[in-house]
Protein backbone atom coordinates (compact mmCIF):
# COMPACT_ATOMS: atom_id res chain seq x y z
CA UNK A 1 0.00 0.00 0.00
CA UNK A 2 1.35 3.63 -0.85
CA UNK A 3 1.08 6.33 1.85
CA UNK A 4 0.58 9.76 1.95
CA UNK A 5 1.81 11.67 4.61
CA UNK A 6 -0.16 14.78 6.35
CA UNK A 7 1.67 17.35 8.51
CA UNK A 8 0.75 20.09 10.21
CA UNK A 9 3.21 22.12 12.38
CA UNK A 10 2.52 24.62 15.87
CA UNK A 11 5.16 26.92 15.95
CA UNK A 12 5.51 28.67 19.34
CA UNK A 13 7.71 31.72 18.53
CA UNK A 14 9.22 33.74 21.94
CA UNK A 15 8.65 37.49 21.20
CA UNK A 16 11.50 39.53 22.18
CA UNK A 17 9.96 42.18 24.23
CA UNK A 18 12.06 43.42 26.88
CA UNK A 19 9.06 43.15 29.30
CA UNK A 20 6.30 40.34 30.00
CA UNK A 21 2.92 40.30 27.73
CA UNK A 22 0.81 40.68 31.10
CA UNK A 23 3.66 42.07 33.46
CA UNK A 24 6.46 44.54 33.72
CA UNK A 25 8.96 41.73 35.08
CA UNK A 26 12.25 41.48 32.75
CA UNK A 27 12.28 38.60 30.32
CA UNK A 28 15.77 38.13 29.53
CA UNK A 29 16.94 34.79 29.42
CA UNK A 30 19.45 33.50 31.63
CA UNK A 31 18.76 35.11 34.98
CA UNK A 32 19.25 33.22 38.32
CA UNK A 33 16.06 31.26 39.29
CA UNK A 34 12.93 33.27 39.98
CA UNK A 35 14.81 36.54 39.64
CA UNK A 36 12.60 37.90 36.87
CA UNK A 37 9.00 36.71 38.48
CA UNK A 38 6.77 39.40 39.81
CA UNK A 39 3.66 38.77 41.38
CA UNK A 40 1.69 38.72 38.17
CA UNK A 41 3.67 35.86 36.98
CA UNK A 42 3.47 33.86 40.08
CA UNK A 43 -0.11 34.43 40.24
CA UNK A 44 -0.70 36.20 43.34
CA UNK A 45 -4.18 36.44 44.61
CA UNK A 46 -5.63 40.26 43.32
CA UNK A 47 -2.93 40.57 40.59
CA UNK A 48 -4.65 41.94 37.16
CA UNK A 49 -3.04 41.49 33.48
CA UNK A 50 -1.82 44.49 31.55
CA UNK A 51 -1.30 43.74 27.72
CA UNK A 52 2.07 44.83 26.47
CA UNK A 53 1.42 46.49 23.27
CA UNK A 54 5.10 45.23 22.49
CA UNK A 55 3.74 42.21 22.11
CA UNK A 56 0.38 43.07 20.00
CA UNK A 57 3.30 45.22 17.30
CA UNK A 58 4.92 41.81 17.21
CA UNK A 59 2.03 39.56 16.44
CA UNK A 60 0.63 41.67 13.90
CA UNK A 61 4.14 42.53 12.22
CA UNK A 62 3.93 38.85 11.68
CA UNK A 63 0.46 38.81 10.54
CA UNK A 64 1.29 41.46 7.67
CA UNK A 65 3.90 39.66 6.40
CA UNK A 66 2.24 36.05 6.04
CA UNK A 67 -0.25 38.37 4.37
CA UNK A 68 -2.77 37.04 6.99
CA UNK A 69 -6.04 39.02 7.89
CA UNK A 70 -5.49 41.08 11.04
CA UNK A 71 -8.40 40.40 13.55
CA UNK A 72 -9.97 43.99 14.37
CA UNK A 73 -10.87 42.71 17.92
CA UNK A 74 -9.26 39.43 19.28
CA UNK A 75 -10.33 38.72 22.53
CA UNK A 76 -7.87 36.44 25.18
CA UNK A 77 -8.92 33.37 26.79
CA UNK A 78 -8.11 30.72 30.12
CA UNK A 79 -6.39 27.53 29.28
CA UNK A 80 -7.37 25.43 31.96
CA UNK A 81 -5.16 23.10 33.08
CA UNK A 82 -2.76 21.91 36.58
CA UNK A 83 0.43 22.40 36.23
CA UNK A 84 3.51 23.16 38.80
CA UNK A 85 4.87 25.74 36.57
CA UNK A 86 1.50 27.28 35.79
CA UNK A 87 0.94 28.80 39.15
CA UNK A 88 -2.64 30.65 38.00
CA UNK A 89 -3.86 27.11 37.04
CA UNK A 90 -4.80 29.00 33.57
CA UNK A 91 -2.73 30.11 31.07
CA UNK A 92 -3.76 33.17 29.09
CA UNK A 93 -4.17 32.40 25.36
CA UNK A 94 -6.46 33.13 22.66
CA UNK A 95 -9.04 30.81 21.54
CA UNK A 96 -12.14 31.46 19.08
CA UNK A 97 -10.55 34.96 18.09
CA UNK A 98 -7.24 35.09 17.42
CA UNK A 99 -4.90 38.11 16.56
CA UNK A 100 -3.89 36.99 13.00
CA UNK A 101 -5.95 34.98 10.94
CA UNK A 102 -5.65 33.01 7.99
CA UNK A 103 -2.60 33.68 6.33
CA UNK A 104 0.08 32.29 4.45
CA UNK A 105 3.75 31.00 3.25
CA UNK A 106 5.25 30.45 0.54
CA UNK A 107 7.93 27.26 0.82
CA UNK A 108 10.72 26.22 -1.50
CA UNK A 109 10.45 22.49 -2.58
CA UNK A 110 14.26 20.44 -3.22
CA UNK A 111 13.39 20.43 -6.74
CA UNK A 112 13.06 24.26 -7.04
CA UNK A 113 8.92 24.42 -7.40
CA UNK A 114 7.19 26.84 -4.89
CA UNK A 115 4.49 25.31 -2.75
CA UNK A 116 1.76 27.66 -0.88
CA UNK A 117 1.19 26.50 2.61
CA UNK A 118 -2.12 27.96 4.62
CA UNK A 119 -1.20 29.29 8.05
CA UNK A 120 -4.77 28.78 9.75
CA UNK A 121 -4.29 31.64 12.80
CA UNK A 122 -1.60 32.91 14.84
CA UNK A 123 -2.48 33.57 18.06
CA UNK A 124 -1.05 35.51 21.43
CA UNK A 125 -0.25 34.17 24.71
CA UNK A 126 1.65 33.70 27.86
CA UNK A 127 4.66 30.88 28.43
CA UNK A 128 4.86 28.76 31.08
CA UNK A 129 7.19 28.63 33.77
CA UNK A 130 10.18 25.68 33.98
CA UNK A 131 10.11 22.68 35.86
CA UNK A 132 13.01 20.78 36.64
CA UNK A 133 13.14 17.29 37.61
CA UNK A 134 16.65 16.52 38.50
CA UNK A 135 18.38 16.91 41.63
CA UNK A 136 16.01 17.04 44.30
CA UNK A 137 14.84 14.00 46.44
CA UNK A 138 11.16 13.36 45.68
CA UNK A 139 10.45 17.02 44.42
CA UNK A 140 10.45 19.48 41.70
CA UNK A 141 11.86 22.60 40.95
CA UNK A 142 10.00 25.10 39.80
CA UNK A 143 11.55 28.90 37.79
CA UNK A 144 8.99 31.12 37.13
CA UNK A 145 11.13 33.39 35.37
CA UNK A 146 10.10 32.02 31.93
CA UNK A 147 6.22 32.55 33.06
CA UNK A 148 4.48 34.67 31.16
CA UNK A 149 7.05 35.67 28.55
CA UNK A 150 5.22 36.43 25.29
CA UNK A 151 4.53 33.44 22.97
CA UNK A 152 2.77 33.68 19.26
CA UNK A 153 1.89 30.35 18.25
CA UNK A 154 1.87 30.16 14.42
CA UNK A 155 -0.02 27.05 13.42
CA UNK A 156 -0.17 26.10 9.47
CA UNK A 157 -3.16 23.92 8.04
CA UNK A 158 -2.42 20.25 7.11
CA UNK A 159 -0.74 21.11 4.03
CA UNK A 160 2.90 19.34 4.51
CA UNK A 161 3.65 15.92 3.03
CA UNK A 162 6.62 15.04 4.32
CA UNK A 163 9.44 15.68 6.79
CA UNK A 164 11.81 18.12 4.19
CA UNK A 165 8.41 20.22 3.53
CA UNK A 166 7.75 20.72 7.46
CA UNK A 167 11.69 21.63 8.05
CA UNK A 168 11.19 23.71 5.01
CA UNK A 169 8.42 25.57 6.33
CA UNK A 170 9.95 26.38 9.37
CA UNK A 171 13.06 27.19 8.31
CA UNK A 172 11.53 29.76 6.43
CA UNK A 173 8.96 30.86 8.96
CA UNK A 174 12.25 31.07 11.40
CA UNK A 175 14.45 33.15 8.61
CA UNK A 176 10.93 35.52 8.71
CA UNK A 177 10.60 35.98 12.62
CA UNK A 178 14.47 37.19 12.60
CA UNK A 179 14.03 39.37 9.53
CA UNK A 180 11.07 40.98 11.50
CA UNK A 181 12.79 41.13 14.30
CA UNK A 182 9.88 39.45 16.76
CA UNK A 183 11.66 36.81 18.01
CA UNK A 184 15.32 36.09 18.27
CA UNK A 185 15.02 32.41 16.71
CA UNK A 186 16.99 30.80 19.31
CA UNK A 187 16.40 27.22 19.54
CA UNK A 188 18.68 25.54 21.91
CA UNK A 189 17.41 28.19 24.36
CA UNK A 190 13.82 27.27 23.29
CA UNK A 191 12.93 30.55 21.63
CA UNK A 192 11.57 28.96 18.41
CA UNK A 193 9.52 25.98 19.30
CA UNK A 194 7.94 23.22 16.84
CA UNK A 195 4.67 20.78 17.87
CA UNK A 196 4.08 18.34 14.79
CA UNK A 197 0.91 17.17 13.99
CA UNK A 198 1.51 13.70 11.78
CA UNK A 199 -0.43 11.25 9.97
CA UNK A 200 -1.33 8.78 7.21
CA UNK A 201 -3.43 7.66 4.92
CA UNK A 202 -3.91 5.52 1.61
CA UNK A 203 -2.44 7.56 -1.10
CA UNK A 204 -5.50 9.37 -2.58
CA UNK A 205 -7.81 9.16 0.29
CA UNK A 206 -8.89 12.68 0.98
CA UNK A 207 -9.87 11.85 5.05
CA UNK A 208 -7.36 12.34 7.18
CA UNK A 209 -5.61 9.34 9.29
CA UNK A 210 -5.83 9.47 12.97
CA UNK A 211 -2.89 11.97 14.52
CA UNK A 212 -0.36 11.82 16.79
CA UNK A 213 1.37 15.09 18.30
CA UNK A 214 4.98 15.14 18.42
CA UNK A 215 6.66 17.85 20.68
CA UNK A 216 9.97 18.51 22.08
CA UNK A 217 11.49 18.94 18.64
CA UNK A 218 13.73 21.56 19.24
CA UNK A 219 16.19 21.86 16.18
CA UNK A 220 15.82 21.05 11.98
CA UNK A 221 17.17 17.77 12.19
CA UNK A 222 15.10 16.79 15.18
CA UNK A 223 11.75 17.53 13.51
CA UNK A 224 12.80 16.01 9.96
CA UNK A 225 14.17 12.83 12.11
CA UNK A 226 11.43 12.82 14.74
CA UNK A 227 8.85 12.73 11.70
CA UNK A 228 9.97 10.77 9.68
CA UNK A 229 10.30 8.20 12.87
CA UNK A 230 6.90 8.75 13.13
CA UNK A 231 5.74 7.67 9.79
CA UNK A 232 7.40 4.68 9.72
CA UNK A 233 5.77 3.69 13.32
CA UNK A 234 2.57 4.35 12.10
CA UNK A 235 2.80 2.34 8.60
CA UNK A 236 4.35 -0.79 10.97
CA UNK A 237 0.71 -0.39 13.03
CA UNK A 238 -1.46 -0.12 10.37
CA UNK A 239 0.08 -2.72 8.04
CA UNK A 240 0.79 -5.16 11.43
CA UNK A 241 -3.32 -4.81 11.50
CA UNK A 242 -3.61 -2.32 14.27
CA UNK A 243 -4.58 1.06 14.52
CA UNK A 244 -3.04 4.73 15.47
CA UNK A 245 -4.10 6.07 18.59
CA UNK A 246 -4.53 9.96 19.01
CA UNK A 247 -1.92 10.50 21.80
CA UNK A 248 1.16 13.24 22.62
CA UNK A 249 4.31 11.52 21.96
CA UNK A 250 7.92 13.22 23.03
CA UNK A 251 10.77 13.11 20.82
CA UNK A 252 13.86 11.53 22.68
CA UNK A 253 16.42 12.61 20.21
CA UNK A 254 19.23 10.27 22.52
CA UNK A 255 17.27 7.12 20.92
CA UNK A 256 16.10 8.42 17.94
CA UNK A 257 12.62 7.65 18.70
CA UNK A 258 9.39 8.98 19.89
CA UNK A 259 7.56 7.26 22.89
CA UNK A 260 3.74 8.15 24.46
CA UNK A 261 3.57 10.30 27.02
CA UNK A 262 0.98 9.45 29.63
CA UNK A 263 -2.06 11.08 28.74
CA UNK A 264 -5.75 10.72 30.49
CA UNK A 265 -8.46 11.22 27.99
CA UNK A 266 -9.73 14.33 29.96
CA UNK A 267 -6.75 16.05 29.88
CA UNK A 268 -7.35 17.91 26.73
CA UNK A 269 -10.38 19.41 27.96
CA UNK A 270 -8.72 23.04 28.86
CA UNK A 271 -12.32 24.62 29.39
CA UNK A 272 -11.64 27.94 27.30
CA UNK A 273 -13.46 30.91 28.05
CA UNK A 274 -13.08 34.29 27.47
CA UNK A 275 -10.76 35.80 30.54
CA UNK A 276 -13.09 38.55 32.63
CA UNK A 277 -9.74 40.29 33.27
CA UNK A 278 -8.93 41.52 29.77
CA UNK A 279 -10.94 43.23 27.36
CA UNK A 280 -11.40 42.18 23.43
CA UNK A 281 -7.66 43.98 21.79
CA UNK A 282 -8.94 46.04 19.05
CA UNK A 283 -5.95 46.32 16.62
CA UNK A 284 -7.71 49.49 14.09
CA UNK A 285 -6.36 50.66 10.02
CA UNK A 286 -4.54 52.95 11.37
CA UNK A 287 -2.25 50.90 14.21
CA UNK A 288 -1.76 48.38 11.46
CA UNK A 289 -0.82 50.59 8.66
CA UNK A 290 1.83 51.98 11.44
CA UNK A 291 3.09 48.69 11.68
CA UNK A 292 3.37 48.11 8.01
CA UNK A 293 5.55 50.79 7.98
CA UNK A 294 7.66 48.87 10.49
CA UNK A 295 8.23 46.01 8.24
CA UNK A 296 11.69 45.80 6.48
CA UNK A 297 12.59 43.99 3.18
CA UNK A 298 11.44 40.76 3.36
CA UNK A 299 13.04 37.57 2.42
CA UNK A 300 11.68 36.74 -0.70
CA UNK A 301 11.65 40.04 -1.96
CA UNK A 302 15.50 40.47 -1.24
CA UNK A 303 16.40 37.54 -3.00
CA UNK A 304 14.45 38.96 -5.88
CA UNK A 305 16.52 42.20 -5.58
CA UNK A 306 19.73 40.39 -5.44
CA UNK A 307 19.20 38.64 -8.62
CA UNK A 308 17.81 41.99 -10.17
CA UNK A 309 20.33 43.97 -8.49
CA UNK A 310 23.41 42.05 -8.49
CA UNK A 311 22.88 39.55 -11.41
CA UNK A 312 23.36 36.94 -8.93
CA UNK A 313 21.79 33.44 -9.61
CA UNK A 314 18.71 33.03 -8.30
CA UNK A 315 20.27 29.64 -5.62
CA UNK A 316 23.18 32.38 -4.35
CA UNK A 317 20.76 34.67 -3.85
CA UNK A 318 18.56 32.22 -1.69
CA UNK A 319 21.09 31.26 0.37
CA UNK A 320 22.77 35.01 0.80
CA UNK A 321 19.00 36.58 2.02
CA UNK A 322 18.14 33.12 4.34
CA UNK A 323 19.25 35.45 7.28
CA UNK A 324 18.62 38.86 7.68
CA UNK A 325 22.47 39.83 8.77
CA UNK A 326 23.88 37.48 6.20
CA UNK A 327 22.27 40.00 3.80
CA UNK A 328 23.06 42.82 5.45
CA UNK A 329 26.94 42.02 5.18
CA UNK A 330 26.62 40.76 1.80
CA UNK A 331 25.60 44.09 0.39
CA UNK A 332 28.25 45.74 2.54
CA UNK A 333 30.74 43.66 1.07
CA UNK A 334 29.64 44.23 -2.51
CA UNK A 335 29.04 48.05 -2.03
CA UNK A 336 32.46 48.39 -0.42
CA UNK A 337 34.59 46.41 -3.13
CA UNK A 338 32.12 47.48 -6.18
CA UNK A 339 32.63 43.62 -7.45
CA UNK A 340 28.73 41.92 -6.71
CA UNK A 341 29.63 38.78 -7.97
CA UNK A 342 33.31 38.51 -6.24
CA UNK A 343 31.44 39.40 -3.18
CA UNK A 344 28.77 36.43 -3.30
CA UNK A 345 31.64 33.93 -3.94
CA UNK A 346 33.28 34.59 -1.07
CA UNK A 347 30.88 35.46 1.30
CA UNK A 348 29.68 32.33 0.39
CA UNK A 349 33.05 30.45 -0.18
CA UNK A 350 35.93 31.22 1.70
CA UNK A 351 33.93 33.45 4.51
CA UNK A 352 31.68 31.10 5.51
CA UNK A 353 33.79 28.31 5.44
CA UNK A 354 36.05 30.19 8.22
CA UNK A 355 32.65 30.78 10.30
CA UNK A 356 32.39 27.22 10.12
CA UNK A 357 35.82 26.08 11.32
CA UNK A 358 35.84 28.65 14.22
CA UNK A 359 32.30 28.16 14.81
CA UNK A 360 31.70 31.23 14.95
CA UNK A 361 28.08 33.70 14.29
CA UNK A 362 28.46 36.25 11.82
CA UNK A 363 28.64 39.38 14.42
CA UNK A 364 31.94 37.51 16.68
CA UNK A 365 33.54 36.79 12.70
CA UNK A 366 37.31 38.32 13.07
CA UNK A 367 37.05 39.92 9.85
CA UNK A 368 34.40 42.12 9.05
CA UNK A 369 32.32 43.56 6.10
CA UNK A 370 35.19 46.49 5.55
CA UNK A 371 37.72 44.39 6.24
CA UNK A 372 36.66 41.85 3.74
CA UNK A 373 35.82 44.41 1.17
CA UNK A 374 38.89 45.99 1.51
CA UNK A 375 40.38 42.43 0.42
CA UNK A 376 38.30 42.04 -2.43
CA UNK A 377 39.44 45.36 -3.87
CA UNK A 378 42.86 44.43 -4.15
CA UNK A 379 41.82 41.19 -6.28
CA UNK A 380 40.45 43.58 -8.19
CA UNK A 381 42.85 46.04 -8.85
CA UNK A 382 44.88 43.25 -9.33
CA UNK A 383 47.32 43.77 -5.99
CA UNK A 384 46.97 40.39 -5.42
CA UNK A 385 45.46 37.32 -7.36
CA UNK A 386 42.88 35.01 -6.26
CA UNK A 387 45.07 32.44 -4.80
CA UNK A 388 47.24 34.74 -2.58
CA UNK A 389 44.15 36.42 -1.28
CA UNK A 390 42.80 33.17 0.41
CA UNK A 391 46.53 33.40 2.09
CA UNK A 392 45.91 36.94 3.32
CA UNK A 393 42.35 36.03 4.29
CA UNK A 394 43.49 33.50 6.27
CA UNK A 395 45.83 36.21 8.16
CA UNK A 396 43.31 38.55 8.17
CA UNK A 397 41.16 35.70 10.34
CA UNK A 398 43.71 34.94 12.35
CA UNK A 399 43.96 38.61 13.27
CA UNK A 400 47.18 39.85 11.45
CA UNK A 401 45.69 43.16 10.47
CA UNK A 402 43.84 43.97 7.38
CA UNK A 403 44.43 43.28 3.88
CA UNK A 404 47.17 45.84 3.34
CA UNK A 405 48.77 44.97 6.14
CA UNK A 406 48.82 41.64 5.25
CA UNK A 407 49.79 42.29 1.62
CA UNK A 408 52.48 44.26 2.88
CA UNK A 409 53.90 42.46 6.04
CA UNK A 410 54.42 39.29 4.09
CA UNK A 411 55.51 40.87 0.88
CA UNK A 412 52.47 39.24 -0.92
CA UNK A 413 52.21 42.06 -3.80
CA UNK A 414 51.36 40.66 -7.17
CA UNK A 415 54.21 41.50 -9.87
CA UNK A 416 53.06 42.59 -12.83
CA UNK A 417 56.00 44.26 -13.81
CA UNK A 418 56.68 42.91 -17.44
CA UNK A 419 60.95 43.23 -16.76
CA UNK A 420 61.11 41.37 -13.58
CA UNK A 421 58.52 38.86 -15.00
CA UNK A 422 60.60 38.49 -18.23
CA UNK A 423 63.77 38.40 -15.77
CA UNK A 424 62.73 35.28 -14.09
CA UNK A 425 61.69 33.46 -17.30
CA UNK A 426 64.86 33.87 -18.48
CA UNK A 427 66.53 32.46 -15.43
CA UNK A 428 63.80 29.41 -15.46
CA UNK A 429 64.61 28.69 -19.00
CA UNK A 430 68.50 29.21 -19.01
CA UNK A 431 67.70 26.11 -15.81
CA UNK A 432 65.91 23.72 -17.66
CA UNK A 433 67.48 23.16 -21.33
CA UNK A 434 66.57 19.78 -21.48
CA UNK A 435 63.07 20.80 -21.11
CA UNK A 436 63.49 23.74 -23.38
CA UNK A 437 65.10 21.59 -25.92
CA UNK A 438 62.20 18.96 -25.78
CA UNK A 439 59.38 21.80 -25.76
CA UNK A 440 60.69 23.16 -28.73
CA UNK A 441 60.80 19.50 -30.38
CA UNK A 442 56.95 19.85 -30.11
CA UNK A 443 56.20 18.72 -26.20
CA UNK A 444 53.35 21.37 -25.52
CA UNK A 445 52.50 19.76 -22.59
CA UNK A 446 55.82 21.07 -20.76
CA UNK A 447 54.40 24.67 -20.88
CA UNK A 448 52.77 23.69 -17.88
CA UNK A 449 56.12 22.71 -16.39
CA UNK A 450 57.34 26.46 -17.36
CA UNK A 451 54.36 28.27 -15.63
CA UNK A 452 54.76 26.08 -12.57
CA UNK A 453 58.26 26.92 -12.45
CA UNK A 454 58.27 30.62 -12.73
CA UNK A 455 54.94 30.52 -10.09
CA UNK A 456 57.44 28.58 -7.83
CA UNK A 457 60.38 31.08 -8.40
CA UNK A 458 57.72 33.76 -7.36
CA UNK A 459 56.24 32.30 -4.61
CA UNK A 460 52.83 32.28 -6.63
CA UNK A 461 53.10 36.48 -6.91
CA UNK A 462 53.58 36.77 -10.40
CA UNK A 463 50.38 37.63 -12.05
CA UNK A 464 49.43 34.58 -14.09
CA UNK A 465 47.60 36.17 -17.10
CA UNK A 466 51.27 37.70 -17.49
CA UNK A 467 52.99 35.05 -16.66
CA UNK A 468 50.93 32.76 -19.75
CA UNK A 469 51.61 35.55 -22.12
CA UNK A 470 54.98 36.08 -21.97
CA UNK A 471 55.82 32.76 -21.44
CA UNK A 472 54.76 31.79 -24.57
CA UNK A 473 56.00 34.64 -26.48
CA UNK A 474 59.40 33.88 -25.04
CA UNK A 475 59.14 29.99 -25.54
CA UNK A 476 57.90 30.19 -29.14
CA UNK A 477 60.63 32.86 -29.82
CA UNK B 1 -30.98 21.65 30.07
CA UNK B 2 -30.59 19.72 32.65
CA UNK B 3 -27.02 18.28 34.97
CA UNK B 4 -26.23 14.75 35.79
CA UNK B 5 -24.57 13.63 38.90
CA UNK B 6 -21.64 12.06 36.45
CA UNK B 7 -21.39 15.01 34.76
CA UNK B 8 -20.72 17.14 38.03
CA UNK B 9 -18.02 14.69 38.92
CA UNK B 10 -16.10 15.19 35.56
CA UNK B 11 -15.76 18.85 36.00
CA UNK B 12 -15.18 18.55 39.55
CA UNK B 13 -12.13 16.35 38.75
CA UNK B 14 -11.11 18.60 36.28
CA UNK B 15 -11.03 21.38 38.50
CA UNK B 16 -9.38 18.39 41.01
CA UNK B 17 -12.14 19.03 43.78
CA UNK B 18 -13.05 16.44 45.53
CA UNK B 19 -16.71 15.70 45.85
CA UNK B 20 -19.31 13.18 47.36
CA UNK B 21 -21.44 11.27 44.82
CA UNK B 22 -24.26 12.58 47.48
CA UNK B 23 -22.58 16.33 46.86
CA UNK B 24 -22.55 15.68 43.25
CA UNK B 25 -25.82 15.11 43.12
CA UNK B 26 -27.04 18.06 44.96
CA UNK B 27 -25.00 20.21 42.84
CA UNK B 28 -26.43 18.62 39.74
CA UNK B 29 -30.05 19.43 40.91
CA UNK B 30 -28.43 23.37 41.92
CA UNK B 31 -26.36 23.69 38.49
CA UNK B 32 -29.83 22.55 36.37
CA UNK B 33 -31.90 25.38 38.35
CA UNK B 34 -29.83 27.88 37.60
CA UNK B 35 -29.22 26.64 34.11
CA UNK B 36 -32.89 26.97 33.48
CA UNK B 37 -32.98 29.84 34.74
CA UNK B 38 -30.48 31.78 32.15
CA UNK B 39 -32.44 29.59 29.39
CA UNK B 40 -35.00 32.56 29.45
CA UNK B 41 -32.16 34.56 27.71
CA UNK B 42 -32.82 31.82 24.47
CA UNK B 43 -36.41 33.59 24.15
CA UNK B 44 -34.67 37.44 23.94
CA UNK B 45 -34.56 38.81 20.35
CA UNK B 46 -30.37 39.36 20.05
CA UNK B 47 -30.59 39.79 16.32
CA UNK B 48 -27.76 41.86 14.85
CA UNK B 49 -26.80 42.86 18.78
CA UNK B 50 -23.18 42.51 18.62
CA UNK B 51 -21.54 40.41 22.22
CA UNK B 52 -20.77 43.12 24.34
CA UNK B 53 -17.50 42.61 26.77
CA UNK B 54 -18.01 45.82 28.89
CA UNK B 55 -21.05 47.87 30.02
CA UNK B 56 -19.62 50.89 28.83
CA UNK B 57 -17.82 49.53 25.40
CA UNK B 58 -14.34 49.59 26.96
CA UNK B 59 -11.33 48.49 25.11
CA UNK B 60 -7.91 46.52 26.20
CA UNK B 61 -5.85 48.97 27.45
CA UNK B 62 -1.66 48.63 26.26
CA UNK B 63 1.12 49.73 28.42
CA UNK B 64 4.15 50.36 26.68
CA UNK B 65 7.39 47.76 26.33
CA UNK B 66 8.87 48.59 29.16
CA UNK B 67 10.57 46.92 32.33
CA UNK B 68 8.95 48.04 35.78
CA UNK B 69 9.07 45.52 37.94
CA UNK B 70 12.17 44.74 40.34
CA UNK B 71 13.43 41.85 41.75
CA UNK B 72 11.88 40.38 45.35
CA UNK B 73 12.83 36.60 45.13
CA UNK B 74 12.90 37.05 48.72
CA UNK B 75 10.26 38.64 49.79
CA UNK B 76 7.96 36.03 47.60
CA UNK B 77 9.88 32.97 48.78
CA UNK B 78 9.64 33.77 52.44
CA UNK B 79 6.03 32.66 52.59
CA UNK B 80 6.74 29.37 49.87
CA UNK B 81 5.96 26.08 51.71
CA UNK B 82 9.53 25.12 50.13
CA UNK B 83 12.38 26.58 48.16
CA UNK B 84 15.81 25.26 47.44
CA UNK B 85 18.99 27.06 45.18
CA UNK B 86 15.99 29.84 44.34
CA UNK B 87 13.15 27.24 43.38
CA UNK B 88 10.22 26.69 44.51
CA UNK B 89 9.89 23.07 45.45
CA UNK B 90 6.97 21.38 44.63
CA UNK B 91 5.86 17.19 45.42
CA UNK B 92 7.38 15.67 42.83
CA UNK B 93 5.22 15.63 39.17
CA UNK B 94 6.78 12.67 37.32
CA UNK B 95 7.93 9.08 38.49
Amino acid sequence: MEWETVIGLEIHAQLNTVSKIFSGAPTAYGAEPNRQACAVDLGMPGVLPVLNQGAVEKAVMLGLAIDAEITPRSVFARKNYFYPDLPKGYQISQYELPIVARGHLDIELEDGTIKRIGVTRAHLEEDAGKSLHEGFESMTGIDLNRAGTPLIEIVSEPELRSAKEAVAYMKKLHSLVRYLDICDGNMQEGSFRCDANVSIRPKGQTEFGTRAELKNLNSFRFVERAINHEIERQIDVIEGGGSVVQETRLYDPDRDETRSMRTKEEANDYRYFPDPDLLPVVVDTAFVNQMREKLPELPDAKRARFVEQYGLSDYDAGVLTAAREMGDFYEAVAAGCGAPKLAANWVMGEFSAAMNRSEVELADAPVNAEGLAGLLARIQDETISGKIAKEVFEAMWNGEGDADAVIEAKGLKQITDTGAIDAIIDEVMANNPQQLEQYRGGKDKLFGFFVGQVMKATQGKANPAQVNERLKAKLDG
Amino acid sequence: MSVEASEVQRIAHLARLAMSDEQAREFAGGLSDIFAFVEQLDGAPIDGVEPMAHPLDAEQRLRPDAVTETDNREGFQAIAPAVEGGLYLVPRVIE
